[in-house]
């Protein structure tokens, strides 16, 4: 039976202003069976005035090791909590939870990672996890991982982990001190990359995706109509599991479980295939 | 072991409208889905009834999000009861229940008398339903709902109306967000209600200071949590005094301590709602620590608790 895990903190720091990294380790045998990028934990606090999870990616998943690396930013009062844990302590998470990129429909393909702000971690097991991949099977041939990453400055918080795992990283910052002045698609833009590209995996705040789903829709070689574009969506959570109904997204179908047009963030995302989301 | 302390494995099983459940630990509705996706943490056959997400005739929508915040020792929530529909309902959630040794309790969501009957007529047929909880009390729908359990002649109405139909016993769900539960308990029992539940969550609001707007797109919201648990105790406690009928308690149960006080206070049965989002295995962390208590404390039957608070 799955249950809420206790797992140790391997490691606790500060990435850049308002951004944590924090490693658990979870026990012998307690470990889920299989991760897959986009997936998030529910990561309890040890207030018990503090009463649900917070939803957070995965950044990185070890499985020799069972270890567990999450990157968050403090945006309350639980994050502020999570961000004073310390080597040695002790907290509670529930997961793997929701459904994550299909590798799958990727591997093989010259593929577009874009991370926004917060975004950007979850990206990493993802782009880890497509060169795995390729390695895994090099006969299949192709495949290629391109990562845009947008900062606020440039503090370019896992831009070096990103250099490790992806054949090209390019970065793009609010106030210009890094990589192209802007946004992710400002860089992209810049690179002239959307002509060669066969796939958009993107995380970052709404405004983002909305203008990474119309990117995609125009992107490709010239005589395709676009390119798959999958989005990893947020919002706030309750049970993480699917129960409570109350971290919905509108859907362009009736939702094979809900029999409306909502599906849940949790259950059937967060990482949806663009066009099967109305996100305005 | 229990040879040696000289106790007995105490009797653990309550009666509530001449169902029997194993004992007296159920989910609170909207807090356990139709229990598919927690019977992945939790052995269902264990409960002593799954309480279901409130169905409607037709699959509903729900609110805008964001539905649900965190606040301190609980939380609110505006789903605005989105479910997929009794039809649907009946022909998934139902059979999947129907695998499980546990009693079945169909919470019942309407916007006009109408509706209700027509969710209460298409489950009569249904022998996985023990009972029937009617929800007269969401604070987060606009039509309906509340606006059936807010006024003892409106409750009496309703009540009256979906007994002539059901075919299953039936309990009402009260609200907190009334003057005086004790009139609202006894109209429910003159129209002939079989039981009631109390509490569902009481209206409340949070503001987010940065952005000068309501955290939840629908203003407000239902609290639900351990904060609520003292509101939700006296409430129980004054339902019993009023009335003869069963009632089944709830509010902010997060411990077997939480729910013997609400046995005490007069209730035959608890579920357990929010604390679910805390640990997926609540439940049955109540219902072995209720059983613990009985031991520690030598009591054989835990019928022996209900109302048993003196002065």
């Amino acid at each position: 039976m799955k249950a809420k895990r206790t797992m140790a903190v391997a490691e606790s720091t500060r990435l850049a202003d308002g951004v944590y990294s924090l490693t658990l380790q979870y026990r012998r045998g307690e470990g889920p069976e299989q991760v897959t990028p986009g997936q998030f934990v529910g990561v309890y606090l040890n207030d018990p005035s503090a009463l649900l999870p917070r939803p957070i990616s995965v950044c990185r998943w070890n499985e020799e090791s069972a270890r567990l690396r999450l990157v968050y930013r403090v945006a309350g009062r639980g994050t502020g909590e999570l961000s004073a844990l310390r080597e040695g302590d002790e907290v509670s998470v529930l997961g793997m939870l929701g459904n994550g990129y299909d590798l799958k429909k990727l591997s093989g393909k010259h593929v577009l990672l874009l991370g926004g702000g917060i975004g950007i971690p979850p990206m990493l097991e993802l782009a880890a996890a497509l060169r795995r991949e390729r390695e895994r099977c090099p006969e299949a041939g192709g495949g290629r991982v391109t990562a845009v990453l947008g900062y606020r400055d440039s503090q370019l918080f896992l831009k070096k982990e990103f250099d490790e795992v992806c054949d090209e990283v390019l970065v793009a910052t609010e106030d210009g001190s890094a990589g192209a002045k802007g946004n992710v698609l400002d860089a992209v833009r810049e690179a002239g990359l959307a002509p060669q590209i066969e796939a958009v995996c993107a995380c970052g705040p709404m405004p983002m995706l909305r203008a990474v789903k119309r990117f995609a829709q125009e992107a490709g070689a010239e005589a395709s109509a676009g390119v798959p574009c999958y989005i990893s969506l947020e919002e706030r959570m309750a049970c993480g599991v699917g129960a409570c109904l109350g971290c919905v997204c509108k859907t362009t179908e009736v939702d094979e479980h809900s029999k409306v047009h909502n599906a849940r963030i949790c259950t059937e995302g967060p990482v949806f295939e663009a066009g099967q989301v109305d996100i305005g | 072991m229990e040879q040696q302390a000289g106790i007995q494995k105490p009797d653990m099983s309550v009666s509530l409208c001449g169902v029997t459940l194993k004992n007296p630990v159920m989910t609170a509705s909207g807090t356990f889905g139709s229990g598919m996706e927690y019977s992945e943490f939790v052995d269902l056959n264990r409960l002593g009834a799954v309480v279901t997400k409130g169905v409607a005739n037709v699959p509903w929508p729900g609110n805008p999000t964001p539905r649900v915040t965190e606040v301190c020792g609980g939380m609110l929530n505006a789903i605005g009861l989105q479910n997929p529909g009794v039809e649907v309902f009946a022909q998934r959630d139902l059979p999947f229940l129907q695998q499980f040794d546990t009693k079945v309790i169909v919470n019942v969501c309407g916007k006009s008398v109408e509706d209700y009957l027509e969710v209460v007529e298409r489950l009569s047929g249904e022998e996985t339903v023990d009972m029937l909880e009617i929800n007269v009390s969401c604070p987060n729908v606009k039509e309906g709902a509340i606006a059936f359990g807010q006024k003892a002649d409106a409750l009496y109405g309703i009540t009256q109306e979906i007994k002539k139909k059901a075919k299953q016993p039936v309990i009402m769900k009260l609200s907190p967000n009334v003057t005086d539960i004790a009139e609202m308990a006894r109209a429910a029992e003159a129209a002939g209600a079989d039981a009631i539940s109390l509490i569902n969550t009481i209206t409340g609001m949070k503001i987010d200071i940065e952005r000068r707007r309501f955290v939840l797109a629908n203003k407000t919201g239902g609290m639900s949590g351990p904060a609520i648990k003292p509101i939700a105790v006296r409430m129980v406690y004054q339902a019993a005094q009023a009335v003869r009928i069963p009632i089944i308690g709830m509010g902010g149960i997060a411990t077997a301590e939480d729910a013997v006080e609400f046995l005490m206070a007069g209730a035959t049965a608890v579920a357990v709602g929010a604390m679910n989002f805390h640990e997926p295995a609540a439940t049955v962390e109540v219902i072995d620590g209720i059983e613990a208590y009985l031991r520690g404390h030598r009591i054989a039957d835990v019928k022996e608790l209900i109302g048993c608070v003196g002065e």
